[in-house]
Protein backbone atom coordinates (compact mmCIF):
# COMPACT_ATOMS: atom_id res chain seq x y z
CA UNK A 1 0.00 0.00 0.00
CA UNK A 2 1.43 3.70 -0.27
CA UNK A 3 1.27 6.52 2.35
CA UNK A 4 -2.47 6.75 1.70
CA UNK A 5 -3.09 4.09 3.49
CA UNK A 6 -1.94 5.92 6.61
CA UNK A 7 -4.33 8.54 5.70
CA UNK A 8 -7.20 6.43 5.60
CA UNK A 9 -6.11 4.50 8.61
CA UNK A 10 -6.38 7.87 10.64
CA UNK A 11 -9.50 8.69 9.62
CA UNK A 12 -10.97 5.08 10.30
CA UNK A 13 -9.35 5.46 13.52
CA UNK A 14 -10.98 8.85 14.54
CA UNK A 15 -14.52 8.15 12.91
CA UNK A 16 -14.76 4.66 15.12
CA UNK A 17 -13.17 6.43 18.65
CA UNK A 18 -15.45 9.32 17.92
CA UNK A 19 -19.05 7.33 18.52
CA UNK A 20 -17.61 5.76 21.29
CA UNK A 21 -15.97 8.67 23.08
CA UNK A 22 -18.37 11.29 22.58
CA UNK A 23 -21.17 9.74 24.98
CA UNK A 24 -19.44 8.42 27.55
CA UNK A 25 -17.41 11.85 27.94
CA UNK A 26 -19.80 14.77 27.59
CA UNK A 27 -22.82 13.19 29.35
CA UNK A 28 -20.34 12.31 32.34
CA UNK A 29 -22.07 13.82 35.48
CA UNK A 30 -25.07 14.88 33.36
CA UNK A 31 -28.91 14.06 34.49
CA UNK A 32 -30.77 12.36 31.65
CA UNK A 33 -34.71 12.86 31.96
CA UNK A 34 -36.28 9.72 33.00
CA UNK A 35 -37.60 8.49 29.52
CA UNK A 36 -34.21 8.78 27.51
CA UNK A 37 -32.48 6.70 30.43
CA UNK A 38 -35.34 4.25 30.69
CA UNK A 39 -34.67 4.04 26.85
CA UNK A 40 -30.80 3.62 27.71
CA UNK A 41 -31.44 1.18 29.73
CA UNK A 42 -33.08 -0.88 26.96
CA UNK A 43 -30.35 -0.59 24.72
CA UNK A 44 -28.40 -3.89 25.74
CA UNK A 45 -30.99 -6.31 25.21
CA UNK A 46 -32.51 -4.77 22.14
CA UNK A 47 -29.05 -4.91 20.73
CA UNK A 48 -27.91 -8.23 21.67
CA UNK A 49 -31.85 -9.61 19.86
CA UNK A 50 -30.45 -7.90 16.92
CA UNK A 51 -26.79 -8.82 17.13
CA UNK A 52 -27.70 -12.24 17.60
CA UNK A 53 -30.87 -12.77 14.56
CA UNK A 54 -30.83 -13.15 12.07
CA UNK A 55 -26.46 -13.26 11.33
CA UNK A 56 -26.41 -16.36 13.55
CA UNK A 57 -28.83 -18.65 11.02
CA UNK A 58 -25.36 -17.18 8.59
CA UNK A 59 -22.43 -17.97 10.30
CA UNK A 60 -21.47 -20.17 7.71
CA UNK A 61 -23.04 -18.66 4.60
CA UNK A 62 -23.95 -21.66 2.67
CA UNK A 63 -24.83 -23.54 5.59
CA UNK A 64 -28.29 -22.88 7.29
CA UNK A 65 -28.57 -25.74 9.37
CA UNK A 66 -25.06 -24.99 10.68
CA UNK A 67 -26.25 -21.87 12.03
CA UNK A 68 -29.50 -23.26 13.49
CA UNK A 69 -28.02 -26.09 15.50
CA UNK A 70 -25.40 -23.62 16.74
CA UNK A 71 -28.35 -21.20 18.34
CA UNK A 72 -30.47 -23.80 19.94
CA UNK A 73 -27.24 -25.96 21.65
CA UNK A 74 -25.96 -21.84 22.61
CA UNK A 75 -29.49 -21.38 24.05
CA UNK A 76 -29.86 -24.60 25.68
CA UNK A 77 -26.43 -24.76 26.99
CA UNK A 78 -27.23 -20.74 28.53
CA UNK A 79 -30.56 -21.83 29.86
CA UNK A 80 -28.91 -24.74 31.93
CA UNK A 81 -27.11 -22.67 33.31
CA UNK A 82 -23.30 -23.18 31.17
CA UNK A 83 -22.09 -19.39 32.18
CA UNK A 84 -20.64 -17.68 28.97
CA UNK A 85 -17.67 -19.40 29.13
CA UNK A 86 -19.56 -23.23 28.88
CA UNK A 87 -21.70 -21.85 26.35
CA UNK A 88 -19.75 -20.64 23.69
CA UNK A 89 -16.63 -23.65 24.20
CA UNK A 90 -19.85 -26.45 24.50
CA UNK A 91 -21.34 -24.58 21.34
CA UNK A 92 -17.72 -24.83 19.48
CA UNK A 93 -17.51 -28.90 20.18
CA UNK A 94 -21.02 -29.50 19.11
CA UNK A 95 -20.34 -27.53 16.04
CA UNK A 96 -17.00 -29.34 15.82
CA UNK A 97 -18.68 -32.82 15.33
CA UNK A 98 -21.15 -31.38 13.10
CA UNK A 99 -18.81 -29.95 10.52
CA UNK A 100 -16.26 -33.28 11.24
CA UNK A 101 -19.59 -35.67 10.37
CA UNK A 102 -20.86 -33.06 7.28
CA UNK A 103 -17.47 -31.85 5.80
CA UNK B 1 -21.45 -0.25 44.65
CA UNK B 2 -18.07 -0.90 44.39
CA UNK B 3 -18.38 -4.89 43.38
CA UNK B 4 -16.45 -6.84 40.70
CA UNK B 5 -13.35 -5.35 39.70
CA UNK B 6 -9.77 -6.16 37.42
CA UNK B 7 -9.90 -9.58 38.22
CA UNK B 8 -13.39 -10.31 37.37
CA UNK B 9 -13.13 -8.29 34.17
CA UNK B 10 -10.14 -10.35 33.39
CA UNK B 11 -11.99 -13.86 33.29
CA UNK B 12 -15.27 -11.84 31.45
CA UNK B 13 -12.97 -10.82 28.68
CA UNK B 14 -11.40 -14.02 28.60
CA UNK B 15 -14.85 -15.02 26.81
CA UNK B 16 -14.09 -12.26 24.05
CA UNK B 17 -10.81 -12.96 23.42
CA UNK B 18 -11.69 -16.35 22.57
CA UNK B 19 -14.09 -15.52 20.27
CA UNK B 20 -11.86 -12.91 18.49
CA UNK B 21 -9.24 -16.26 17.98
CA UNK B 22 -10.41 -17.18 15.11
CA UNK B 23 -12.35 -14.00 14.17
CA UNK B 24 -8.86 -12.03 14.31
CA UNK B 25 -7.10 -14.82 12.45
CA UNK B 26 -9.08 -14.81 9.44
CA UNK B 27 -8.65 -11.20 9.41
CA UNK B 28 -5.00 -11.20 8.98
CA UNK B 29 -5.13 -13.86 6.24
CA UNK B 30 -7.46 -12.11 4.66
CA UNK B 31 -5.39 -8.02 4.84
CA UNK B 32 -2.19 -9.96 3.52
CA UNK B 33 -4.27 -11.66 0.50
CA UNK B 34 -5.49 -8.07 0.27
CA UNK B 35 -1.78 -7.11 -0.14
CA UNK B 36 -1.38 -5.32 3.54
CA UNK B 37 2.11 -5.92 4.73
CA UNK B 38 1.87 -7.35 8.70
CA UNK B 39 2.62 -4.15 10.32
CA UNK B 40 0.08 -2.63 7.92
CA UNK B 41 -2.09 -5.35 9.48
CA UNK B 42 -1.51 -5.12 12.53
CA UNK B 43 -1.51 -1.21 13.18
CA UNK B 44 -5.02 -1.22 11.76
CA UNK B 45 -6.15 -3.84 14.62
CA UNK B 46 -4.38 -1.33 16.50
CA UNK B 47 -5.66 1.87 16.00
CA UNK B 48 -9.29 0.70 14.47
CA UNK B 49 -10.37 -2.00 16.49
CA UNK B 50 -13.72 -2.78 15.51
CA UNK B 51 -14.10 -6.11 13.57
CA UNK B 52 -16.97 -5.76 11.40
CA UNK B 53 -15.51 -2.05 9.54
CA UNK B 54 -11.74 -3.83 9.57
CA UNK B 55 -12.98 -6.96 7.64
CA UNK B 56 -15.52 -4.39 5.42
CA UNK B 57 -12.41 -1.92 4.46
CA UNK B 58 -10.33 -4.81 3.39
CA UNK B 59 -12.92 -5.39 0.62
CA UNK B 60 -13.34 -1.94 -0.29
CA UNK B 61 -9.27 -1.77 -0.83
CA UNK B 62 -9.16 -4.74 -2.24
CA UNK B 63 -12.15 -3.32 -5.18
CA UNK B 64 -9.69 -0.15 -5.57
CA UNK B 65 -12.13 1.98 -3.59
CA UNK B 66 -11.37 5.74 -3.10
CA UNK B 67 -10.00 5.72 0.19
CA UNK B 68 -12.30 8.56 1.27
CA UNK B 69 -15.40 6.23 1.04
CA UNK B 70 -13.96 4.13 2.67
CA UNK B 71 -13.15 6.08 5.63
CA UNK B 72 -16.86 7.00 5.54
CA UNK B 73 -18.13 3.99 5.39
CA UNK B 74 -16.19 2.66 8.52
CA UNK B 75 -18.14 5.91 10.14
CA UNK B 76 -21.43 4.42 9.22
CA UNK B 77 -20.76 1.29 10.14
CA UNK B 78 -19.78 2.18 13.21
CA UNK B 79 -22.05 5.00 14.33
CA UNK B 80 -23.81 2.17 16.58
CA UNK B 81 -21.34 2.79 19.01
CA UNK B 82 -23.08 6.06 19.41
CA UNK B 83 -25.85 4.36 20.82
CA UNK B 84 -24.24 1.75 23.30
CA UNK B 85 -21.57 4.14 24.80
CA UNK B 86 -24.44 6.16 25.47
CA UNK B 87 -26.18 3.51 27.11
CA UNK B 88 -23.17 2.46 29.01
CA UNK B 89 -23.06 6.01 30.47
CA UNK B 90 -25.68 5.13 32.47
CA UNK B 91 -23.96 1.69 33.63
CA UNK B 92 -20.48 3.10 34.79
CA UNK B 93 -19.52 4.31 37.67
CA UNK B 94 -19.11 8.32 37.67
CA UNK B 95 -15.30 8.83 36.83
CA UNK B 96 -12.73 11.30 35.64
CA UNK B 97 -12.98 12.15 31.87
CA UNK B 98 -9.82 11.14 30.35
CA UNK B 99 -10.29 7.42 32.02
CA UNK B 100 -13.82 7.44 30.39
CA UNK B 101 -11.84 8.67 27.15
CA UNK B 102 -9.16 6.33 27.33
CA UNK B 103 -11.65 3.14 28.07
CA UNK B 104 -14.30 4.27 25.42
CA UNK B 105 -11.67 3.53 22.71
CA UNK B 106 -12.30 -0.67 23.54
CA UNK B 107 -16.22 -0.34 23.30
CA UNK B 108 -17.14 -3.02 20.70
CA UNK B 109 -20.16 -4.76 20.47
CA UNK B 110 -18.85 -7.52 22.41
CA UNK B 111 -17.76 -5.50 25.01
CA UNK B 112 -20.48 -3.44 25.39
CA UNK B 113 -22.89 -6.48 25.85
CA UNK B 114 -20.32 -8.09 28.32
CA UNK B 115 -19.84 -5.04 30.35
CA UNK B 116 -23.18 -4.01 29.94
CA UNK B 117 -25.35 -7.35 31.60
CA UNK B 118 -23.16 -7.36 34.19
CA UNK B 119 -25.55 -7.64 37.25
CA UNK B 120 -27.18 -4.71 38.80
CA UNK B 121 -26.25 -1.76 39.71
CA UNK B 122 -22.93 0.40 38.41
CA UNK B 123 -19.57 -1.03 36.88
CA UNK B 124 -16.34 -0.42 38.07
CA UNK B 125 -13.94 1.03 35.50
CA UNK B 126 -11.45 -1.53 36.46
CA UNK B 127 -13.92 -4.25 35.66
CA UNK B 128 -14.53 -2.57 32.72
CA UNK B 129 -10.61 -2.39 32.01
CA UNK B 130 -10.07 -5.82 32.49
CA UNK B 131 -12.83 -7.20 30.31
CA UNK B 132 -11.45 -4.74 27.12
CA UNK B 133 -7.77 -5.47 27.69
CA UNK B 134 -7.64 -9.11 27.10
CA UNK B 135 -10.42 -8.76 24.24
CA UNK B 136 -8.27 -5.65 22.87
CA UNK B 137 -4.53 -7.95 23.25
CA UNK B 138 -6.00 -10.98 21.38
CA UNK B 139 -7.58 -8.89 18.42
CA UNK B 140 -4.18 -7.53 17.74
CA UNK B 141 -2.26 -10.15 18.40
CA UNK B 142 -3.94 -12.61 16.51
CA UNK B 143 -4.28 -10.47 13.76
CA UNK B 144 -0.37 -10.47 13.19
CA UNK B 145 -0.57 -13.85 13.99
CA UNK B 146 -3.37 -14.64 10.92
CA UNK B 147 -1.03 -12.41 8.72
CA UNK B 148 2.23 -14.54 9.53
CA UNK B 149 1.15 -18.25 9.62
CA UNK B 150 -2.24 -18.29 7.69
CA UNK B 151 -5.38 -19.73 9.34
CA UNK B 152 -3.72 -23.04 9.48
CA UNK B 153 -6.50 -24.36 11.46
CA UNK B 154 -7.98 -27.46 10.80
CA UNK B 155 -11.00 -26.45 8.64
CA UNK B 156 -13.80 -28.05 10.62
CA UNK B 157 -12.64 -26.22 13.45
CA UNK B 158 -12.03 -22.72 11.45
CA UNK B 159 -15.72 -23.29 10.68
CA UNK B 160 -16.95 -24.21 14.50
CA UNK B 161 -15.19 -21.39 15.86
CA UNK B 162 -17.21 -19.20 13.49
CA UNK B 163 -20.14 -19.59 16.36
CA UNK B 164 -18.44 -18.20 19.00
CA UNK B 165 -18.98 -14.40 19.37
CA UNK B 166 -22.51 -15.39 18.61
CA UNK B 167 -23.04 -17.96 21.13
CA UNK B 168 -21.49 -15.62 23.65
CA UNK B 169 -24.03 -13.12 22.57
CA UNK B 170 -26.93 -15.91 23.60
CA UNK B 171 -25.13 -16.51 26.64
CA UNK B 172 -25.49 -12.98 27.84
CA UNK B 173 -29.01 -12.73 26.41
CA UNK B 174 -30.76 -15.93 28.06
CA UNK B 175 -29.94 -15.51 31.90
CA UNK B 176 -31.47 -12.17 31.47
CA UNK B 177 -34.52 -13.39 29.74
CA UNK B 178 -35.51 -15.41 32.53
CA UNK B 179 -38.22 -14.49 34.51
CA UNK B 180 -38.38 -10.95 32.71
CA UNK B 181 -40.90 -10.40 30.14
CA UNK B 182 -39.52 -6.48 29.35
CA UNK B 183 -36.02 -8.09 28.39
CA UNK B 184 -37.80 -10.94 26.15
CA UNK B 185 -40.05 -8.36 24.39
CA UNK B 186 -36.78 -5.80 23.89
CA UNK B 187 -34.99 -8.81 22.32
CA UNK B 188 -37.70 -10.37 19.95
CA UNK B 189 -38.94 -6.70 19.04
CA UNK B 190 -35.31 -5.70 17.63
CA UNK B 191 -34.82 -9.29 16.51
CA UNK B 192 -37.90 -8.85 14.15
CA UNK B 193 -36.63 -5.14 12.87
CA UNK B 194 -33.34 -6.07 12.12
CA UNK B 195 -34.69 -9.38 10.16
CA UNK B 196 -36.99 -7.26 8.26
CA UNK B 197 -34.12 -5.11 7.36
CA UNK B 198 -31.82 -8.08 6.77
CA UNK B 199 -33.93 -9.98 4.41
CA UNK B 200 -35.79 -6.39 2.64
CA UNK B 201 -32.41 -5.25 2.29
CA UNK B 202 -33.35 -1.65 2.89
CA UNK B 203 -30.82 -0.68 4.93
CA UNK B 204 -27.24 -2.13 5.54
CA UNK B 205 -25.88 -4.01 8.39
CA UNK B 206 -24.39 -1.14 10.50
CA UNK B 207 -27.56 1.01 10.28
CA UNK B 208 -29.74 -2.14 10.40
CA UNK B 209 -28.53 -3.39 13.71
CA UNK B 210 -28.91 0.61 14.99
CA UNK B 211 -31.99 1.49 14.03
CA UNK B 212 -33.86 -1.97 15.21
CA UNK B 213 -32.17 -1.62 18.57
CA UNK B 214 -32.98 2.11 19.01
CA UNK B 215 -37.00 0.97 17.77
CA UNK B 216 -36.99 -2.11 20.17
CA UNK B 217 -35.89 0.66 23.06
CA UNK B 218 -38.27 3.19 22.29
CA UNK B 219 -41.11 0.89 21.71
CA UNK B 220 -41.34 -1.14 24.58
CA UNK B 221 -40.04 1.85 27.03
CA UNK B 222 -43.51 3.40 25.30
CA UNK B 223 -45.65 0.24 25.85
CA UNK B 224 -44.59 -0.35 29.66
CA UNK B 225 -44.85 3.57 30.41
CA UNK B 226 -48.35 3.55 29.32
CA UNK B 227 -48.99 0.25 31.36
CA UNK B 228 -47.39 2.37 34.12
CA UNK B 229 -49.97 5.10 33.88
CA UNK B 230 -52.96 2.98 33.43
CA UNK B 231 -52.19 0.76 36.53
CA UNK B 232 -51.53 3.78 38.27
CA UNK B 233 -54.81 5.68 37.33
CA UNK B 234 -56.43 2.14 38.47
CA UNK B 235 -55.02 2.74 41.62
CA UNK B 236 -55.89 6.22 42.31
CA UNK B 237 -59.27 5.48 41.20
CA UNK B 238 -59.46 2.75 43.59
CA UNK B 239 -58.35 5.24 46.36
CA UNK B 240 -60.66 7.75 45.38
CA UNK B 241 -63.63 5.61 45.64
Amino acid sequence: MGSWYWWMLLGMAVVTYLPRAIPLTFLEGKELPPAVSGVLRNIPYAVLGALIFPAILYAQPDDLLFGVIGFASAALIAWLGGGVMGTVLGTIAVLAVYSLLVG
Amino acid sequence: MQREGLAAGLKAGLTIAIGYFPVALTFGLLAKTTGLSLTETVAMSIFVFAGAAQYISLSLIAAKVDPVLIVLNTFIVNIRHFLMTASLNEKMQPDARWKKAVYAFGITDETFSVISTTGEGRVRTSYAAGVIVLSYASWVIFSGIGHVIGANLPLFLQAAMSIALYAMFVALLIPSLKGNRKVVLLALTAAAINGFFFWTELLSTGWAIMVSTLASAVIVEVLYARRGNVLRRAVERKEGA
